[in-house]
């Protein structure tokens, strides 16, 4: 399978006073043709700023540096802003943001932003364009009446869909899609998730998709693969159903934990201790350390490298010939009432 | 097509000032004045700078108003309705020239000091600072000393101080705009800078761009008075102002009342008329002052 999407060690900092906030810290992964990554991870991992350096938004004062970052044929660390805006933002890339709901200008009509974002990259006549968008309108279940509408008039899922159409109308390659689902009720978020099956089954774009959520359960039902994220950095990687029947790091078996299971209702959710560790202080160990119940002198003193357990399955973990004894002791409570 | 969006736009007016008792009054002082100003030439019944005699044969000197001079006479036996009606186009063209380039100025210095931020933006807002210490008599004398009476050293003269609050205010309403999500959704669309600045940023804040389009008018035709009382004008274009600095140097000013007081009335008519519309539009801008 062809990558869409290279990244390798992709770092991003921001400056601040404290000292750079090392927002994403060496993040490495690819996304092939017609996959859906899901990238997983709590609030504040630094999910939403990996995306927005891949799509050139954050702001001028973050220091962005990778070893690859590779889209197609395309280096998008040395494209220039410009052919980056003009031929690869939504023909080749294109995002639903975070909190969709809020993404459309309210003075303008739904359908005129979509037809904005078609005719700011091709030649289309508006007439053309038009006709496009009521293709995707349909596609996402919105009638093509409600093109005329302004956004107030909208309900959040549609709102939430409209974004879904905008972002389809240049049939891109890849599409980031940023917490799809938050602030919608489970009916639309159902809804909502059902739709973009079906649209990638009805359209013939392939489009792969970057799914960005902390909702596990909406990874778990979209993602032919998984990146488990914690405090900027990958912690493991791997195709969905291996990672969430074999999880290798503690910190996955921690998230698992954490959600309930349709199939042991009665089973206690456990909680991981402790809060993620200040993105500004430099750690010399793993950054999972304080809340890990597994960790060794080791795990203090030294970064784990990314090391490939199974074929394209990688975990950054000193400690994964142990992982049987770990994945027995992490269903218990009691392993994760410690305090260091 | 674009015939309705100009209907559109005017129907929207419409409604936004019948909703207003007193917006709806500025409308209607604004749109006789209006009128006025257009066909002065042709309603004026003297010629402006006639002396005038009387159907009897006599120089009508300082003429209380009566049947045949409706608002009397000036110390020159010059008609002052004639004179009241001619200054209203000076007025108004003065008016709404400054008001306009006023706000084009203020508008964009402040979209893109708000927009772009940074270095621009200190550039722009320390120039304000500069311009807002610069008092309005002091500058339009020496620009007049240097370049001779005329109204549009008058009109730059406004045009080059009253941008500085326009400007102000609405930067600081883009840079509340520019952290919105819908214009980070039209950055990732790849939207350029232009276009996210005049066709995403500008129209949400219109009510805000009209009010102060309507204040600058209003403060223009003020500035405007108070220069020509002073002498500070064109004197071969008659204004409000104009007529009451002819009143002060004919020393009449404590007899002939009717002389003062319509220039006066007009002058707060029609300021308080651009007022009441900006109150209007600030309704608009900002609902919560309705409900008081």
């Amino acid at each position: 399978m062809n990558n869409i999407l290279t990244v390798k060690n992709l770092k991003t900092h921001y400056s601040s006073r404290e000292g750079a906030v090392k927002a994403v810290d060496g993040v490495t992964f690819s996304i092939g043709e017609n996959q859906v990554f899901g990238l997983a991870g709590e609030s504040g991992c630094g999910k939403s700023t990996l995306i927005r350096t891949i799509m050139r938004l954050v702001p001028k004062s973050a220091e962005v540096t990778a070893d690859k970052l590779q889209f197609k044929e395309y280096d998008l660390l040395t494209v220039s802003d410009k052919f980056f805006r003009e031929k690869i933002l939504w023909q080749g890339i294109s995002l639903v943001p975070q909190s969709a709901m809020n993404a459309l200008n309210p003075v303008y009509r739904v359908g005129d932003q979509c037809i904005e974002a078609i005719l700011a990259h091709t030649t289309f006549s508006k007439a053309a364009a038009a006709k496009t968008v009521v293709q995707m309108f349909d596609a996402v279940g919105l009638q093509a009446g409600l093109m005329k509408a302004y956004p107030h008039e909208f309900s959040g899922g549609m709102r939430q869909r409209a974004m879904l159409a905008m972002s389809l109308v240049l049939s891109p390659e890849l599409v980031v899609m940023d917490e799809p689902t938050t602030g919608l009720d489970v009916l639309v978020q159902e809804r909502i998730l059902r739709n973009l099956k079906e649209i990638r089954e009805k359209t013939k774009t392939s489009a792969a998709i970057l799914l960005i959520t902390h909702d596990i359960s909406v990874i778990a039902e979209m993602s032919d693969r998984i990146g488990i994220m914690y405090a900027g950095k990958l912690m493991e990687t791997a195709d969905a159903m291996e990672l969430f029947n074999e999880p290798y790091h503690p910190y996955t078996l921690g998230l698992k934990n954490a959600f309930p299971n349709i199939k042991a209702l009665d089973r206690e959710l456990i909680s991981i201790p402790g809060s993620p560790p200040n993105l500004t202080r430099t750690i010399p160990g793993c950054l999972f350390y304080d809340r890990c119940p597994f960790s060794m002198d080791i795990c203090r003193n030294k970064k784990p490298e990314q090391i490939e357990v199974r074929p394209n399955h990688f975990v950054q973990c000193h400690r994964t010939e142990h992982v049987e004894e770990f994945r027995k002791l992490a269903g218990v409570k009691k392993t994760w009432q410690f305090s260091k | 097509m674009k015939f309705s969006i100009v209907k559109d736009f005017w129907v929207a007016q419409y409604k936004i000032i019948r909703g207003n008792r007193f917006g709806m009054f500025g409308a209607v002082v604004l749109l006789f004045f209006g009128i006025i100003a257009l066909f002065a030439p042709y309603i004026a019944p003297h010629d402006l700078w006639e002396s005038l005699r009387d159907s009897g044969g006599k120089m009508a000197i300082l003429r209380q108003p009566c049947l045949e001079f409706p608002l009397g006479t000036t110390a020159m036996g010059r008609d002052i309705l004639s004179q009241l009606i001619l200054a209203t186009r000076t007025t108004v063209l003065i008016g709404i020239t400054s008001g306009l380039v006023s706000i084009l100025i203020g508008a964009n210095i402040g979209l893109l000091a708000g927009y772009y931020g940074g270095k621009l933006d200190e550039i722009f807002m320390r120039l304000t600072d500069i311009v807002y210490g610069m008092p309005f008599l002091p500058f339009l004398i020496v620009l007049i000393s240097l370049f001779g009476r005329n109204i549009w050293f008058v009109i730059i003269a406004i045009c080059c101080i009253i941008w500085r609050t326009s400007a102000r205010v609405i930067r600081a309403q883009v840079m509340s705009i520019r952290q919105r999500q819908y214009i980070q959704a039209a950055k990732a669309r790849g939207c350029s800078d232009f276009r996210i600045i005049y066709r995403h940023i500008m129209p949400n804040i219109l009510p805000l761009l009209l009010l102060y389009t309507a204040f600058n008018i209003a403060w223009s035709i003020l500035a405007e008075a108070g220069a020509s009382f002073l002498g500070f004008s064109d004197p071969n274009n008659i204004t409000w102002g104009g007529m009451l600095y002819n009143l002060w140097i004919s020393g009449k000013i404590r007899t002939a009342w009717w002389w003062f007081a319509t220039p006066s009335i007009c002058i707060i008519l029609l300021v308080s008329a651009l007022v009441f519309i900006s109150r209007a539009y600030e309704e608009v801008a900002n609902p919560r002052l309705k409900q008081r």
